[in-house]
């Protein structure tokens, strides 16, 4: 824990323990109901978590990406869903962090996001674009002071609870659908009208609800970068380590069950091997794998954002691609495996070593841009970008 | 041919813009006038067989793909024997 070994680093985790015990007696609770985990989101507030990645001179902590990282597998041992709204608050900070600081309204709304613990939502999708969110359809319009938007979002994850929403679109009407920007609206500057209900196998407390959005705001709350640089050298990286990270926390907490789960038995007859022991044994080491590439990909992208090019270079972006695809995978091959060491236990609801709930919130983990999606993008990458196969290159 | 005139015809045929290449100016924006990733992509291959060149990894970024300037100069600099403009 070298990255993490500071005093802040600590506390931070300490409240975020603190956030994951209450979040744990509501889990099963948020998922039956396909609520929004409002008791996680509330302490989270309580320990002032929502502004931990936001400079200390705006009122934060100036949590690193390590850090933030850490949290959400503290919190995704204990509530998927909780732990993804976290993640995706924390994906939509750091664009503000890491685009906005240089821009006074943008500062002043950081300062407000850690100030009142606001809570930031994305709305990225549109109807129409096949899940490209690098393309828009529906796009900003600036007249005089004030900007205008519409957006037919079909999926805004737990809209109706934001403080504020980011959301892209073209950059003007007569912009091509990768000319886009993002824009800041608060929760009073917008209304939302629900078209989908998130109704899902897994995931289902990220209430994750399509709606027409329409807002209104003062032109100055657009991010002054284009999105398609936020979406490069923030986005991308934020996305696929955090998300991987409350993955991550998922899977460990069903190789825990499984590994209390065998040492009970071996307890029980200490001179045999409990059948489920070879299978603890390899869950260990494809979890260890999953966990050394969240680290390498935090490493590459700390090495990274001190240069431009570095972070739009192709390397890069494969390597992102390549940790969402690897964990996104292995987890679920890792909750599989705990299941069969635990058996009807893990599938059977409401004992201790349950896992369906795990189980069926790992499978989103694949869709949630789409694996095949990222595939594709990859593939074309490597027609001309040359894999590094050194081993610390 | 100068390598900025090849250069144009290459993003007519693979960049897939939805502009005509001809109203931009070499120091235009290509991703604001419409360049995807994927055209870029297919950009620099069709690039590497015209030039029989290969894109090093340090040139593999947006900053090299964003203007039909930007795009000749990278060429010139990998194929110093052809002309710029």
């Amino acid at each position: 824990m070298t990255v993490l070994g500071s005093a802040t680093a600590m506390t931070l985790c300490e409240r975020m323990r603190r956030v994951a015990a209450i979040a744990a007696t509501h889990a099963d609770a948020v998922d039956t109901a396909a609520r929004f985990p409002r008791e996680a989101v509330d302490a989270m507030r309580q320990e002032r978590l929502l502004g931990c990645q936001i400079p200390v001179e705006l009122g934060g902590d100036g949590a690193s990406v390590a850090e933030i990282s850490e949290l959400c597998t503290i919190l995704g041992q204990a509530c998927s869903a909780a732990a993804m709204v976290f993640a995706m608050h924390q994906i939509k900070v750091s664009s503000l962090v890491s685009h906005g600081e240089g821009d006074d309204w943008h500062r002043g709304f950081m300062a407000r996001v850690a100030g009142e613990q606001l809570l930031l939502a994305s709305a990225t999708t549109e109807g129409g674009i096949g899940g490209n969110l690098r393309n828009s359809i529906c796009a900003i319009e600036v007249d005089g002071d004030t900007c205008r938007l519409q957006k037919d979002a079909t999926v805004i994850s737990y809209g109706t609870e934001a403080d504020a929403i980011l959301i892209t679109s073209r950059a003007h009407p007569a912009a091509a659908s990768s000319d886009q920007v993002m824009t800041v609206f608060l929760k009073d500057q917008y209304t939302l009208e629900r078209t989908h209900v998130w109704d899902t196998l897994g995931m289902r407390g990220t209430c994750s609800d399509g709606f027409l959005f329409k807002g209104e705001a003062p032109a100055k709350q657009i991010l002054p970068r284009p999105f398609a640089e936020i979406a490069a050298q923030s986005m991308l990286a934020h996305s696929h380590i955090l998300w991987s990270a409350v993955w991550y926390g998922i899977a460990a907490d069903a190789f825990v069950k499984a590994q209390a789960f065998v040492r009970a038995a071996a307890r029980r007859s200490p001179d045999q091997v409990p059948p489920g022991a070879l299978r603890v044994a390899e869950a260990s080491a494809l979890l260890q794998g999953v966990k050394a590439s969240i680290v390498a990909a935090i490493e590459k992208y700390d090495a990274a954002r001190l240069d431009e090019d570095k972070l739009s270079a192709m390397s890069f972006a494969v390597a992102m691609n390549n940790l969402k695809i690897a964990s996104s995978q292995t987890i679920l091959s890792i909750i599989n495996h705990c299941m069969l060491i635990c058996g009807i236990l893990a599938y059977k609801n409401g004992t201790p070593f349950s896992l369906g709930r795990h189980l069926r919130d790992a499978h989103s983990a694949q869709l949630m841009i789409s694996n095949d999606r990222i595939l594709g993008n990859t593939s074309t990458m490597l027609l001309v970008h040359k894999q590094d196969t050194s081993l610390y290159g | 041919m100068p390598i900025i005139e090849d250069v144009r015809k290459i993003i007519a045929s693979h960049g897939k813009l939805p502009v005509d290449v001809a109203t931009l100016a070499d120091d235009a924006d290509l991703y604001a006038a419409g360049l995807s990733s994927f055209a870029s992509v297919q950009l620099m291959l069709a690039l590497e067989e015209r030039f029989d060149i290969e894109f090093p990894e340090t040139m593999l970024n947006r900053k090299t793909f964003s203007s039909i300037g930007a795009i000749s100069s990278a060429v010139a600099e990998l194929a110093p024997g052809e002309q710029v403009a």
